[in-house]
């Protein structure tokens, strides 16, 4: 079982204003772009950020991404939304709602 | 060799502008400078810029804002999946402007900041200009633009540094370039009167250091660092060509704001060449791309493709030669040239020299200007 830190269940993340997703042509993948630089998404963390909508909590996010992939243990996905959303989080490129 | 993919495009609009300020790296001869690209124009290269697989566009000068075509600027941009941000010194802006911006696509604003003392910032900026500064980024915050503080660090205001971290904080900025000047254009004029003492910038760095920690995850704090003091160069605009390019007002595509200092390079213009030709075929681009071109140490240092061997101009500037390594790097045979300019003590100097079309034409018909960065 992940040990998940306590505070992300309360989360209702949300893209900070100053970022936003984007397709690039180029590399054909998802991208986080925001002032001077850009992140390179891989499919299941654009699918992750995709749903930080303001509105779904993380185990909904958890939960919704179980239903696509079913195949994938739920632990994992779990592993994957916390490890991705804490980093975009302390990078300041996520709202969490629940703290503002 | 194919050209590498280029993702940022600083679109320099026009080099007019109502401040003065007296570290400003626009050109000395900027007066020559004044026939500027058609909204057309830009808005062509816009979509190449795109195409060649540019992300972030920032519009820039001079003041930008002297334009009277900013909305179909920013909409031409936004259309064609561009993060656009607008650099500004504020004082042309007002919150009708801002609402527009915002509709057509506008997606960040860099507003400049002198100093938090009144009286000095307005003197840096050589006109009143404080007071506007800080309502528009009031007005900023309250349409929700995700704003950058961006201030330019020397003697004059570098002693105030915690108080510039917490206003900027104050404005509601998610991002502060605590930019340390860099000599030369105007700054180089002004370099008696702004160059700080050592002690000054690694107290400022420590500050900037310890703040960092304090906002993170609210604040971005970017300290950008005199190379004079270091050991090792910077990897300048991520390379010569490689991933960023400026382009100026008459459409001359350079690889970085300095990049005029070299004189034996033609930049070529948007005008005569589109933007896809000139990014990949320009002998002057092409001039420093790859490791050709690198002298030793820099040929086999494992650091070259880390840092580039360092800027080119600065390395034209203090050693004449272009290609040779930037002699910031304590590996160069030419170190003990930074050195010695770094260790002079700065001169106590109170004649400020400022920015603007008349003085432009002035330092222009002065004999040779002299660009060099050791000139006292």
């Amino acid at each position: 079982m992940v040990d998940r830190p306590h505070r992300l269940d309360s989360w209702q993340p949300r893209l900070a204003s100053k970022a936003r997703l984007r397709w690039d042509k180029v590399e054909k993948q998802y991208m986080l772009v925001f002032p001077e630089a850009a992140l390179m998404l891989n499919p299941t963390a654009a699918e992750v950020l995709k749903l930080c909508d303001g509105d779904r909590s993380v185990p909904d996010i958890i939960d919704t991404l179980y239903e696509k992939f079913a195949e994938t243990k739920r632990e994992q996905i779990e592993e994957h939304v916390v490890e991705l959303l804490t980093r975009i989080h302390d990078r300041g490129l996520l709202e969490t709602e629940s703290e503002s | 060799m194919s050209p590498p993919r280029p993702y940022t495009v600083v679109a320099e609009l026009s080099y007019r502008c109502p401040l003065k300020c007296v570290y400003c790296s626009n050109p000395i001869e900027f007066h020559t400078m004044l026939d500027e690209l058609s909204t057309e124009q830009w808005c062509q290269t816009f979509t190449e810029a795109a195409d060649l697989g540019v992300i972030q566009l920032h519009f820039s000068g001079g003041e930008p804002l002297v334009r009277k075509d900013m909305l179909p600027l920013i909409r031409h941009a936004h259309a064609c999946d561009l993060y656009t941000n607008l650099i500004t010194g504020g004082t042309l802006l007002d919150e009708v402007q801002l609402k527009e911006f915002k509709t057509a696509g506008l997606e960040h604003i860099q507003l400049s900041i002198q100093d938090t003392d009144r009286k000095t910032a307005d003197t840096i900026a050589g006109m009143p200009s404080y007071d506007k500064k800080l309502a528009v980024a009031d007005s900023i915050r309250k349409l929700g633009f995700p704003l950058t503080i961006n201030i330019n660090l020397h003697r004059l205001n570098i002693d105030r540094v915690p108080e510039i971290i917490t206003q900027a904080a104050e404005l509601g900025a998610q991002r502060l370039e605590l930019a340390n000047t860099q000599y030369y254009a105007w700054a180089l004029e002004n370099r008696g009167a702004l160059m700080p003492t050592r002690e000054q910038y690694d107290r400022a760095e420590q500050l900037a250091r310890e703040a960092r920690k304090r906002y993170q995850g609210t604040m971005e704090i970017v300290f950008v660092k005199i190379d004079y003091f270091g050991d090792r160069p910077k990897a300048c605009s991520g390379g010569w060509a490689r991933s960023y390019m400026v382009i100026t007002p008459t459409g001359e595509v350079l690889p970085c704001h300095a990049a005029h200092a070299i004189p034996h390079l033609t930049f070529e213009s948007v005008k005569d060449k589109s933007l896809t030709e000139i990014w990949q075929d320009s002998p002057a681009l092409n001039a420093y791309r790859g490791e050709d071109w690198m002298q030793e140490p820099c040929r086999s240092c494992e650091q070259r493709t880390v840092d580039f061997g360092g800027c080119r101009c600065q390395a034209f500037l203090l050693t004449g030669d272009a290609a040779a390594t930037d002699p910031v790097c304590g590996l160069s045979p030419l170190h003990d040239v930074v050195i010695k300019a770094a260790q002079e003590a700065p001169q106590e100097s109170t004649d400020l020299v400022y920015r603007d079309l008349r003085t432009s034409r002035r330092l222009s018909t002065q004999s040779t200007h002299a660009t060099d960065a050791t000139r006292s």
